[in-house]
Formats: structure tokens, C-alpha cells, sequence
């Protein structure tokens, strides 16, 4: 087994009891990428200076016998949307492309403070829109499992790079479903935390009340060990919740018997391809085996989620991304005779066709005669579907759904037809509505392609949805396969 | 001005608050420092920043809301106002839109000993934006633009009066109460030549008995009461004349513009900005509870009109000397501290409104900034008293002790100013003026007393103002 193959854990294991050092493992990552990524197209920058450097302190803080915590020396990688003190930040954007972050994220500084080793930054939809990874301005990275097809998005390069083993785990960030989508996509495990759990203090946003930064990682048990080094209260976010952030890796353990589970029926449209629907079925079917008693429920306004949030995001995006103008830092058209010219032909230029679509939308949904009936009544729908949840919530300790209605589609199938585009996100939009945590596993295989099962959880209840999670996984019997793409 | 028409005015002033740190990161608010020094990616609005509320400028917008008789709002919210200008880092500015800190409060102005209450619409809580420095006189044309960020992030708060005021003093009157407050209750330095207190003003004329109101303009770039009073005279003036002409009033902005004299259209109501308001989702909702307000109720300090009435009930000022006194906290302050050591008020309240503020006025300073402490002042007002030095001297030992700083007695050695009240010296003198100056003289002794007053100045002038004018006089007539 290679070094690149090991889990978190393991990585962790073996480098505590001095099996390996940092730099072993770091380099075996870099070759990896190095070998692998001209298929993948996963890393936008690579820093493998900086990790080298990063790997050698540890290992000798480490030869000195020094404490270290549980991630350290391990190599990661990180969605290009998350800031990184002079180290290009591009969130995949001509309007980006040389910026470099004076300040790191909260959560890279906690990672950094956690040991963990950066290998560099990973491949998006321009500013987080989109489903495909091909919204990014600079390439589109690839499916592991199929290079014909996408990685899924935003956070493709994100979910690649972790199906690939170009890095043991990454951080990603979900709006929508941009961590559980492409995690589903590429098979791997993909968490979106609750809204307020993780800070988002240099996260570039995309849609404020929605973003939320989470792991990708093979196994639950990473997971878990990657939420315990970023989850917390920020001083630096409002919206970061001050409760106790519970031992994730101690939830994992016991058994799932009694645990009630509902099935929202809404999560099994006919838009969904029977395939999918087979495979997650089979999935419930073992967790009812593992002792859950599962029901069917309904969340009568889910069919409202995609349409609200394509209300509601594109409104805060409009805003969130008026500040690239040109003046400042990034892109700048040199030729503008005015600064109006200026600003115009800087983000004509410098956006892609998806974020001047969305900007578009948002900038007219807030305009003065249309607020009150669209953004207004989005606000009051996204309250009747955390209703919705409270409501099931009261009966079901999670929610088992599909993460998406299909399996990876391929390059260049939906780049014409945003709302195709959009529909893959028709399941995992919802938790982000209401705030709550959703995490996506492998839950078996359609025609050689990955499936992701859908856990919902209360918020502030990861440890139950990662519990399920654990469970199934360690039942499952298609762990181990290695994506065909690139094997 | 036209007596068939009347004015309708209402003002929004801005005003910086003195917090140490700006309203959502801790950098300095501090004015001057060279160029984007006091910023930090918060302010600067760099990509994936968030703002963090400084809870000292909600402290602030209680007390001026208090202070104005505001109701406090016990839930409000942050918006953002979204416009695209190079000195708005991140393109919106954060603000607040239907749910502000404070409403419904009132002020109470004076205007030709008429009293006038003026109401309040809403105080509200909102960041500054930078600076821009065009090479050119408009951005539109300018070579090149620079911009400075220091500014931005500032707090501001903006008080929206009801359209309540009826004159452009009434504007000024109530322009100068509110400056006084937010000083009383130090909130603010409101400094207009600094930009620390600004000021909109709408306004209308309509036919006098109707009572729709008028087609108003807004008019902007009022930096000094004196442009408040001009700008809002001009555009009075102008929109009578507009619709004396038959025509009609556009509803636009305009800019006052100081060297001319006039207001000019900057954009019309077409052209106007769609701000697109929505809830700050980086912030979470304020709750203000009882406890919270009573504390900051708790720290509020006697008010300009409270302070008027102390100074007449309590050292029997006139009302109007009480009036300009109070009109500056640090005047009625420097009052104060005079009646320390001084027991004439009236005295005191008139070298104040006298030669004090003439100074202050001619050098361009502020109280604050005055070099003459109230104790020196009082050490000159004892000299005067003592007969050290006669009302003449002390006005020039004054104006001495403004420019150099010096203290009075100190003033009064060094160019020997004391007063002659030596009679043995001054007969000397005194028979000098009266042997050079024969045609006065004569005149007095054929019953013209007026001619008495040409003597005594020559003896004044002889010994250049030092002479004791009552000893004068008394031995003038005894030699006569």
C-alpha cells in the first residue's frame, strides 16, 4: 500500500509512533499529484515548497518529543474560495487571478495551529457557482472515476483531489450542496456542518447566509477528525454559534439500534434516475438492518427549496461580489477611459457567464418593485422549509435522501442548460435553507460511478449524523475500490 | 422673500462618532495619519472579510437617541446599501434601513426668543466611506484618482428630522442645538471643517395655506452653518422664482457650490440610485434590553436647555447671554469653571461673549482650543477689581495674554501697565495738561462740562492708558 493510500487516521497513527515522518508522507503526495494531476486537473497552485517546509518543522518538533496535535504533518489541500496569507486566493476568477490574501481564514489558522501540511489550492466553479467544476475560468478538472466526466461542484477540485489521493483530506465549501454534491459525484465523504458551526472569517462569499466550509475525506472516521480541528466559535464571525463543540471521533462509536430515521418522500421525485433511487434504497435497506426503525415522512415544501434558493443566493451574491471593481486588488481593464468604463469593463471582463447570470438575478430580485415579491417572499418560504424540518425533526433523529438525482454526468452535457445544471442540486439545497448539517457517503455504485446517500441532522447535531454514517460504512462492502480513471 | 409662498425644510445630518475604533474592526478612527495607514482587510472590504460590531457606537446611538428624546428601538437590524463608488470598498455600505436604533424624538430650537419644537424622524447606525483626491476637479474628468481609506468604517450616525422647519434660520437654529448636544453629551467632536458633522438638507416652498407639500430638492455639500443659511436662501429663492415663472419644480439633488454662491443639479430623481436594501446577513439582529438603555440613561449629562435655564435661575443671567453661553458645552464649561474663583457673572459672561469669543473667532479657534485657561481669565478680572489695572489695560492685557499665552500678571509687569493711583504723581502730570491745553480748560470754567472729557485724555493719553480715571476726574476739578 502506498503512503498517498492511508486514511487520516492512519496517517496520524503512523506518524505518532514514528513508522513515517512528514516529509515521507508529504512527498508522496506531491509525487502523487505530480504523476497524477495532469488528468485530474485538480490543483490550481501548488505549494509544495511551503509543505516541504511545513512537513520538516514537524517532524522535528516531533524527534524533540514534543506534543503534537492530531493532524499534524498530514497533507491537505484546500477550495481555492478559502483565503491563504500570500499565497494566491483565485476562487477560480479572471477577477481573482493574482490575489494574494494579507490574512488567512480562521479555519486555515486553525489547520496551521493543528500541524496540518498545505499542499496547495484546489480547483472550483468560478466563485463557487455551479455544478460542474466547468464554470471555472482557468480549466475543468475531471471525475476520477471516469475523466470523461465531471467532478461534480462547486468544490470539484476539492472532492477529485480526495478521490484521486492527491491529498488525505480538503476542505471545501457547500451553499447549496457544493461539498455533498461532488463528494457524492467522485465517492468520497463530504460534510456541510451547520450554519454557524465552522467560521466563515476568509471564506470569499458567495451567498453569506448559506456558506458554510466543511471536509471532504475517504472515511467518516476522517471526517470527523477534520471537523474537531475547525469547528468553534469565532470571534471574527457573527454568525459563528459560542456552544461546546462536542469529541466528533468519541460520537462515532456505539451502534445505531433504535434510531429513528425518516424518509422524505419528497427526496424521491420522478426526476430522479431509477439507478440512483435502486442503490439508495439498498442503502436505507441496511440501515434498517443495522437496527433503525426507518419510516417514510414527508417535507411538503421541498419542491420550493431550488426555486428559493435561486432567489436568495443570487441576491447575496449580487452583493457579496460588487466589491470586484477593479480598484483595489485583482482584475483590471487598463484601457476604461472613466471609472465607470472602469468598473464596467473590469467585471464584464472578469466574470463568467454563470456569475454575471446569477448577479443578474440577484441584482433584479432586490431591485425597489420586486423585492417584496421575490426576495421577500423567499425569506418566507425558506421559513415554511426549516418548518419543514423542525417539524420532522421532532419525530426523526436524521433524514435519509439521495445527495443528487443522478449519478456524474459528463463534460459539457448541462454547460448549455443552467436549469438541468441546477437540478443536481435539488436534494442537498434544503439543508442549506434551514441551516442544518448534511453529510454525503458512498452508498454503492451505478454502472461503475459512485452514488452519495444523503444523512440530515438537527443543528448542532453532527455527532448523529456521523454516527449513522460510521455505521453504515463500516457494513458497507464497496469500500476499497479505487477509481478507475486514474488506476 | 416671497411673502405668498412658505418653506418646508428637513436635514439629515451625519455625524462621526469619537469611538476609539471603527464600527465593525478595531482599526483607529483617528483623523489625518497619512494615507491608508489606519486600515485593515475588514475596512478595506477585502474578499472574505466580516464585520464584528463595535458595541461602543450602539452605547452612542443610545445616549444621542436619549438625548433627543428618542424611543430606543429594543430590535433592530443592519442592511446593506448597495452602490458602486471607488471610495465604498466593498460596494455597500452597511447601514440600517426599516428597523433603526432610535425614532420619533424631538428637539427644541429658539429663533427671535420664539421657542420651536422640531421632531425627529430616526437616528440610525451606519459606516463611513473613504476619501477620494481627484488630479482634476471631477471624478468624471479627472487625469487620475486616488483614494483614502482611512475614513471608511468610521461610525456615523444619521438623524432625519420631520420636515418641521420653516426658515433658513429655524434650519441653522436647529443645526446649531443638535451640534450642541452630541458635544454636551460627547459623542461626537462634530467638527464641520473636518467632516465629522455633515449635513443634507431638503426643502420646499408651497403656497401659504396648502397643505400638500411642495416638489422638494435635496442639497448637498453644507460644510458650515453659514452654507446651510446661503444654500437654503438661494434655493428658496430659486424655486419661488421657478414657480413664478409658471414652471415647475424637478425633484432632484443639487450641490451647493460655496465660491459661486448657487446651487447646481447634480442628478434627478430618474437618475437616482435604486440602493437595493437588504439585511446585512454577516450580522446578526441587535436586541437593546431596559437594563442596557438605563445604564447609558444613567450617564447623560445636563443638556444645553437645562443648563440655560441653572445659568438664569442660579447666577441671574439674562436669557440671552445664558442662551449663547450654553450654546457650546465647552463655553458654558469655561463658564463654569470662571465662577469657580469669580463671583460676577454677569462680568464673566460678558468678557466671554465679549472679548473671548471676538478672539476665538478671528483666529479661527475653538474653545477647546482657546490658550487662555478660565483661571487666568479670573486672575485678570481680580487685577481689574484690585485697581491694578484700569477696563481699557485689561482688554489689552487680554489680547496679549491670547497671543502669547502669558498669564495676566505676569502681562502687566512686563510692560508696566499697572495704573497710576499715585495722586502726588499724577497733579504733576495733571497741571502739565492743564498749562498746554488752555482752550478746554476755558471752556470747563465757562460751564461747558463736557470739555472735562477732552482733559481727562489727554491725561490718559499721557500716561498711555494708565492713569486711574477716577483720581483723574477728581483732581482735574479740584485744579480747575
Amino acid at each position: 500500500m502506498e503512503l498517498y493510500e492511508y486514511s487520516v487516521s492512519a496517517l496520524k497513527k503512523m506518524l505518532q509512533n514514528k513508522k513515517v515522518s512528514s516529509r515521507e508522507v508529504t512527498e508522496a503526495f506531491l509525487d502523487r499529484i505530480e504523476i497524477i494531476d495532469g488528468k485530474v486537473q485538480a490543483y490550481i497552485t501548488k505549494t509544495a515548497e511551503e509543505a516541504l517546509k511545513k512537513a520538516d518543522e514537524i517532524d522535528s518538533k516531533r524527534q524533540k518529543g514534543e506534543e503534537l496535535p492530531s493532524l499534524a504533518g498530514i497533507p491537505m489541500a484546500l477550495k481555492d474560495n478559502l483565503c491563504t496569507k500570500d499565497i494566491k486566493t483565485t476562487c477560480a476568477s479572471k477577477n481573482l487571478y493574482n490575489f494574494k490574501p494579507p490574512y488567512s481564514a480562521t479555519v486555515v489558522e486553525k489547520l496551521d495551529k493543528n500541524g496540518a501540511v498545505m499542499l496547495g489550492k484546489l480547483n472550483m466553479d468560478e466563485f463557487a457557482m455551479g455544478s460542474s467544476c466547468e464554470n471555472s475560468r482557468f480549466f475543468s478538472t475531471r471525475n476520477p472515476w471516469d475523466l470523461e466526466r465531471v467532478p461534480g461542484g462547486s468544490s470539484g477540485g476539492s472532492a477529485a483531489a480526495v478521490a484521486a489521493r492527491e491529498a488525505s483530506y480538503t476542505l471545501g465549501s457547500d451553499t447549496g450542496g457544493s461539498i455533498r454534491q461532488p463528494a457524492s459525484f467522485c465517492g468520497v465523504v463530504g460534510l456541510k456542518p451547520t450554519y454557524g458551526r465552522v467560521s466563515r472569517y476568509g471564506l470569499v462569499a458567495f451567498a453569506s447566509s448559506l456558506d458554510q466550509i466543511g471536509p471532504f475525506a475517504n472515511t467518516v472516521e476522517d471526517v470527523a477528525l477534520v471537523l474537531q480541528a475547525i469547528a468553534g466559535h469565532d470571534p471574527m464571525d457573527s454568525t459563528s454559534v459560542d456552544i461546546p463543540v462536542p469529541d466528533y471521533s468519541e460520537a462515532l462509536q456505539g451502534d445505531i439500534k433504535g434510531m429513528k430515521i425518516g424518509i422524505p418522500r419528497e427526496y424521491f421525485p420522478d426526476e430522479l434516475s431509477s439507478d440512483v433511487k435502486d442503490v439508495v434504497q439498498k442503502g436505507i435497506k441496511k440501515l434498517e438492518d443495522l437496527g433503525a426503525i426507518v419510516e417514510e415522512c414527508s417535507m411538503p415544501h421541498t419542491e420550493y427549496a431550488l426555486p428559493t434558493y435561486y432567489i436568495v443566493a443570487p441576491a447575496e451574491a449580487s452583493s457579496n461580489l460588487a466589491r470586484y471593481d477593479g480598484v483595489r486588488y485583482g482584475y483590471r481593464d487598463k484601457d476604461a477611459k472613466n471609472v465607470l468604463e472602469m468598473f464596467m469593463k473590469t467585471r464584464n471582463e472578469g466574470f463568467g457567464e454563470e456569475v454575471k447570470r446569477r448577479i443578474m438575478i440577484g441584482t433584479y430580485a432586490l431591485s425597489s418593485g420586486y423585492y417584496d415579491a421575490y426576495y421577500l417572499k423567499a425569506l418566507k418560504v425558506r421559513t415554511l422549509i426549516r418548518r419543514d424540518f423542525e417539524s420532522a425533526f421532532e419525530k426523526y433523529d436524521c433524514l435519509v435522501s439521495p445527495t443528487s438525482p443522478s449519478v456524474a454526468f459528463k463534460l459539457g452535457d448541462r454547460v448549455d442548460d443552467p436549469l438541468a445544471m441546477y437540478l443536481s442540486d435539488l436534494f442537498t439545497v434544503p439543508a442549506n435553507m434551514a441551516g442544518i448539517p448534511a453529510i454525503s457517503l458512498p452508498c454503492g455504485f451505478s454502472e461503475g460511478l459512485p452514488v452519495g446517500m444523503q444523512i440530515m441532522g438537527k443543528a448542532f447535531a453532527e455527532e448523529t449524523i456521523l454516527k449513522v454514517a460510521h455505521a453504515f460504512e463500516k457494513n458497507s462492502d464497496f469500500q476499497g475500490q479505487k477509481p478507475r480513471g486514474v488506476e | 422673500m416671497n411673502q405668498k409662498y412658505e418653506t418646508v425644510i428637513g436635514l439629515e445630518v451625519h455625524s462621526e462618532l469619537k469611538t476609539n475604533s471603527k464600527i465593525f474592526c478595531d482599526c483607529t478612527t483617528e483623523f489625518g495619519g497619512e494615507p491608508n495607514t489606519h486600515t485593515c482587510p475588514v475596512c478595506l472590504g477585502l474578499p472574505g472579510v466580516l464585520p464584528v460590531l463595535n458595541k461602543k457606537v450602539v452605547d452612542y446611538a443610545i445616549k444621542a437617541g436619549l438625548a433627543l428624546n428618542c424611543e430606543i428601538a429594543s430590535f433592530c437590524k443592519f442592511d446593506r446599501k448597495n452602490y458602486f463608488y471607488p471610495d465604498l470598498p466593498k460596494a455597500y455600505q452597511i447601514s440600517q434601513y426599516d428597523l433603526p436604533i432610535c425614532k420619533n424624538g424631538k428637539l427644541e430650537i429658539e429663533v427671535d426668543g420664539k421657542k420651536k419644537t422640531i421632531g425627529i424622524t430616526r437616528i440610525h447606525m451606519e459606516e463611513d466611506a473613504g476619501k477620494l483626491i481627484h488630479q482634476g476637479d471631477k471624478i468624471a474628468e479627472a487625469e487620475s484618482s486616488l483614494v483614502d481609506y482611512n475614513r471608511a468604517g468610521v461610525p456615523l450616525i444619521e438623524i432625519v428630522s420631520e420636515p418641521d422647519m420653516r426658515s433658513p434660520e429655524e434650519a441653522r437654529a436647529y443645526m446649531e442645538m443638535l451640534k450642541a448636544i452630541l458635544q454636551y453629551i460627547d459623542v461626537s467632536d462634530c467638527k464641520m471643517q473636518e467632516g465629522s458633522l455633515r449635513c443634507d438638507a431638503n426643502v420646499s416652498v408651497r403656497p401659504i395655506g396648502t397643505k400638500e407639500f411642495g416638489t422638494k430638492t435635496e442639497i448637498k455639500n453644507l460644510n458650515s452653518f453659514k452654507a446651510l443659511q446661503k444654500a437654503l436662501e438661494y434655493e428658496i429663492e430659486r424655486q419661488i422664482e421657478v414657480l413664478e415663472d409658471g414652471g415647475k419644480i424637478v425633484q432632484e439633488t443639487r450641490s451647493w457650490d460655496e465660491s459661486k454662491g448657487i446651487t447646481v443639479s447634480l442628478r434627478t430623481k430618474e437618475e437616482a440610485h435604486d440602493y437595493r436594501y437588504f439585511p446585512e446577513p454577516d450580522l446578526v439582529p441587535l436586541k437593546i434590553d431596559e437594563e442596557w438603555i438605563e445604564k447609558i440613561r444613567k450617564t447623560l449629562p445636563e443638556l444645553p436647555n437645562e443648563r440655560k435655564k441653572r445659568l438664569v435661575e442660579e447666577f441671574g443671567l439674562p436669557e440671552y447671554d445664558a442662551g449663547v453661553i450654553t450654546s457650546s458645552k465647552a463655553l458654558a464649561d469655561f463658564f463654569d469653571k470662571c465662577l469657580e474663583g469669580y463671583d460676577k457673572p454677569k462680568i464673566v459672561s460678558n468678557w466671554i461673549m465679549g472679548e473671548l469669543s471676538r478672539l476665538l473667532n478671528a483666529n479661527d479657534l475653538e474653545v477647546e482650543d482657546c490658550p487662555i485657561e478660565p483661571q487666568d481669565l479670573v486672575e485678570l478680572l481680580k487685577l481689574m477689581d484690585k485697581g491694578t489695572i484700569s477696563g481699557k489695560i485689561a482688554k489689552e492685557v487680554f489680547e496679549e495674554m491670547f497671543a502669547t499665552g502669558k498669564k495676566a500678571g505676569r502681562v502687566v509687569k512686563e510692560k508696566g501697565l499697572e495704573q497710576i493711583s499715585d495722586a502726588s504723581e499724577l497733579e504733576s502730570i495733571i497741571e502739565q495738561v492743564i498749562a498746554e491745553n488752555p482752550k478746554p480748560v476755558e471752556d470747563y470754567r465757562n460751564g461747558k462740562e463736557k470739555a472735562l472729557g477732552a482733559l481727562v485724555g489727554q491725561v490718559m493719553k499721557a500716561t498711555r492708558g494708565k492713569a486711574n480715571p477716577q483720581l483723574v476726574n477728581k483732581i482735574l476739578k479740584e485744579k480747575l
